[in-house]
């Protein structure tokens, strides 16, 4: 049977070595903490979505005020389609007033805010409208075909697509001021 | 009101934490009584305080007081009465709450127990514990207030996450963060005993209880999880290795490996530094769990929303871990071992194995759950890690843990001589060995069953063996035979508690065992009246039914379900439609049994109910998981009795 001393080291020996490396015990910690402060840094479920850069899928609505708009007939502006639901508390609620105030100082400059409303009821979904007096072109997407070609994953979901009808940029949450102003000027300046 | 009265409260209750650990810290230097007696009414106050915000959020959910941001958004007029109080925890600031609101509650149990021992400890303990506390409550005040008014106040609420409407939400977050939080207290013990610099032994066998206790609910939240996953997502299994999910298991993990070689410093006065160790690690741990289940860095399932909260808890866990590591480099010269290890044939070594892979088992979970951080920082390249690499990494350790389970309790203490090997392993070898055989004859192939079956039969012989023998020589000294075995079980519960424990994991093990190797499933479309056959029962779709609750929409499919030709039951598996989720959410209806459970998970269907999708899975010997639970429930409870050897 073999006989194993551990930690039998010589004490003089033993304490050098610790008085020499004991600070890299704490010090060990600090790596780890770099690394969990760089996660606040990405967001893991910005998956980039392969649309982008791609043309937009093309699909028309029936406005919540009346008529049809397709999206071949907004070539040549740029256009901020966001989809949205009544239900979607609070981001929907939080961006509702910017997209509102964005389209208001754009619209002369050829922008066009597009809101479709997904997964809602009618009534639901025209309260929101009312409360926030929204005047930008909405409308339901009934069958979930427009939500699925655009590979939405929740509420709210913003696309912003150039002059030429191609999708330069998602954005996944709530669109801020900053948001909605740099990409709309973005794509203003970019031409086209 | 309830808004401004709720954080008033909280704001409070942060001042007297904070004021409490100082009062406590300077006291005990200063040699000032008084001071500390006023800390512990800090405490007290600061119990009193978050119990009254606790019980003023239930009330705003009860009465469905929208202006409070947080009950908009979680509940609505139609969730049920008692969701509306378990939705107090249904997210991140509820839960932060119910935190609080426990560790309050053990930083009272340690002053009730020790304010008139343990002076020189005493004063730190609660000093540490008021200090960790009192974070707690700057997270409800900052970043995450649970009391924050909304305006203009919305007629009706958002709606609690339906997957939290289950029963298996109602109590496994109270056992999970009665685990967390009950690790405070040993890690405030080894601070005050790095703090006085007196680290002798005393107080680790003091901690051994309280860690038990946390450990034991740790292991019920861990399990309770596992039903929950298991019965209401879905998807038929209970573990995913899930980011959140390994955030409880890592703690776990060195919890055990503490339980396990405190033993050893208790008895050779070895493993100081290793302990404490150990301790800070664990607790670390539970901190890390909960910054990544709030700070939203990785991605997994059980994600609560995010924000500036991610901040407060990294500078939290920076401060823990570089002032406990620190101070162990400070004061570590006072840690020297007084005794050596003897021989790699004991129990000493046969503990340190254990301690081994255990730490291992936790380093390997931890490196797969930050991996994809790590991958993305260093690489830019996102991935991520799942089950096959944790399965892959982990079985062997675990198999090994299975092997040491055994040989642990038994071998002798500083060196096994042959004939103790020969006394205590002989027949559970060859009962092992043989398992294994019968096993191979029956048909079972594969080695990990084998292999598995083997262990699960040795270390079981073990025990059977040991309790046998003990026993008998009761039964010798003239006791009868049902006195006998419960004075053994009272008497030495330490010892046999840990037993019945180690039975409890043997037979979780056959469960996970069993449904991974022998669980079957499939998946198909059948028309109304059509049957279908899977492991010899026969599943036949006779309609569809829809019904609205008080707060979704279901339709339910019937099914009649026959075993071997005889009628068994009609089972009801359904699809909930809740308004604010996009996709809707399954309800399992299953059958369960000790050798199999019987489980129906409806699909798409035709709106007409004349076709449906329905998967069956029937998987094999999961109950044995939750059964294993209750042992070890029971095993625990023997544990934490107080000790009466020899009295």
């Amino acid at each position: 049977m073999n006989s194993q001393a551990v930690g039998a080291a010589p004490p003089a020996a033993e304490s050098r070595l610790w008085r020499r490396g004991k600070w890299a015990i704490p010090l060990s910690v600090v790596p780890l903490l770099v690394l969990l402060a760089y996660g606040f840094r990405t967001d893991p479920r910005a998956i980039p979505s392969p649309l982008v850069g791609r043309p937009a899928a093309p699909f028309s609505v029936t406005l919540f005020d009346g008529g049809r708009l397709s999206l071949l007939d907004l070539r040549g502006k740029v256009v901020v389609l966001n989809f949205w639901a009544s239900w979607c508390y609070p981001a929907c609620y939080e961006e509702a007033p910017v997209l509102e105030r964005g389209w208001r100082a754009y619209k002369e400059r050829g922008v066009v805010v597009l809101g479709v409303d997904i997964q809602d009821t009618e009534e639901a979904a025209r309260k929101f409208l009312k409360q926030f007096a929204l005047s930008f072109p909405n409308g339901p997407d009934p069958t979930g075909k427009i939500s699925v070609d655009y590979g939405v994953y929740g509420v709210p979901e913003t696309f912003f697509i150039d002059k030429t009808g191609r999708i330069r940029k998602k954005h996944v949450g709530a669109v801020t001021e900053e948001v909605f102003t740099r990409e709309v000027e973005r794509l203003l300046r970019d031409g086209g | 009101m309830i808004p401004e009265i709720g954080y008033a409260m909280t704001a409070v209750a942060l001042g007297l934490a904070l004021y409490g650990s100082v009062a406590a810290a300077v006291g005990t230097k200063t040699g000032r009584p008084a001071l500390i007696q006023s800390s512990q009414h800090a405490a007290l106050g600061t119990f009193v305080l978050i119990a009254a915000a606790m019980l003023l959020l239930v009330y705003a959910f009860l009465t469905f007081d929208f202006s409070v941001r947080y009950v908009a958004t979680n509940t609505n007029r139609g969730t049920p009465f008692y969701y509306r109080i378990t939705a107090l925890w249904g997210a991140l600031e509820g839960s932060i709450i119910l935190w609080s609101w426990m560790l309050s509650i053990y930083t009272l149990l340690v002053i009730l127990r020790y304010r008139s021992r343990q002076a020189e400890f005493y004063p730190w303990v609660l000093s540490v514990m008021l200090g960790i506390l009192a974070f707690f409550l700057l997270v409800m005040t900052v970043p995450a207030p649970p009391f924050q008014r909304l305006t203009p106040i919305p007629p009706d609420g958002r709606g609690l996450n339906p997957l939290l409407e289950d029963t298996g939400m109602i109590t496994h977050p109270v056992a999970l963060y009665l685990g967390f939080t009950g690790f405070t207290v040993p890690f405030a013990f080894a601070m005050a005993a790095l703090i006085t610099g007196k680290i002798g032994d005393e107080w680790i066998t003091t901690t051994r209880r309280w860690t038990i206790v946390a450990w034991y609910f740790l292991s019920l939240g861990l399990l309770i999880g596992g039903w929950w996953s298991y019965h209401v997502l879905g998807w038929g299994g209970y573990w995913a290795w899930d980011p959140v999910e390994n955030a409880a298991f890592m703690p776990w993990l060195t919890a055990t490996a503490f339980l396990h070689s405190v033993m050893i410093q208790e008895r050779r006065r070895i493993l100081k530094l290793w302990n404490l160790t150990l301790i800070i690690l664990t607790f670390g741990l539970t901190i890390f769990g909960t910054f990544l289940t709030r700070s939203g860095i990785l991605s997994s399932v059980h994600s609560f929303t995010q924000g500036s909260i991610g901040a407060f808890f990294l500078g939290f866990i920076a401060l823990v871990l570089l002032g406990a590591f620190g101070l162990v480099a400070a004061r570590g010269h006072r840690l020297k071992a007084q005794g050596e290890l003897d021989s790699i044939l004991s129990r000493e070594s046969a503990f340190l194995l254990n301690n081994l892979f255990l730490v291992a088992a936790a380093f390997t979970v931890f490196f797969g759950t930050v991996f994809p951080l790590l991958s993305e920082a260093v690489r830019g390249v996102k991935v991520s890690v799942g089950a096959p690499f944790f399965n892959l990494v982990n079985i062997p350790i675990f198999l090994a843990l299975i092997f040491l389970m055994g040989v642990g309790p038994l071998i002798a203490w500083r060196r096994a001589s042959p004939e103790n090997l020969r006394r205590n392993f002989l027949y559970p070898v060859a009962m092992g060995v043989a398992a294994a055989a019968l096993f191979r004859l029956l048909g079972v192939a594969n080695t990990l069953a084998l292999t598995c079956f083997g262990l699960v039969v040795f270390v079981a012989s073990t025990i059977i063996l040991d309790f046998y023998r003990a026993t008998r020589s009761k039964l010798r000294n003239g006791e009868r035979l049902l006195p006998a075995m419960g004075n053994l079980l009272t008497r030495q519960n330490r010892r046999y508690g840990g037993f019945v424990v180690h039975l409890g994991i043997l037979v979780i093990a056959l469960g996970v065992l069993g449904s991974n190797a022998w669980s079957v499933q499939s998946e198909t479309t059948l028309n109304r009246g059509e049957a279908f056959e899977i492991a010899g029962y026969r599943v036949r779709f006779d309609g569809l039914a829809a019904s609205e609750e008080s707060n979704h929409f279901k339709v339910t499919g019937t099914f009649s379900v026959a075993n071997n030709g005889h009628p068994l039951a009609v089972m009801y598996p359904a699809k909930k439609f809740y308004p604010q989720e996009q996709t809707p959410i399954a309800y399992v209806d299953y059958l369960m049994g000790l050798r199999e459970d019987l489980y129906l998970v409806l699909g798409d269907f035709a709106r007409d109910g004349s076709q449906a999708t329905i998967k069956v899975q029937v998987n094999r010997m999961v109950t044995l998981i939750w059964l294993g639970g209750l042992i070890l429930t029971l095993g625990s409870a023997l544990a934490i009795l107080p000790d009466r050897k020899r009295a």
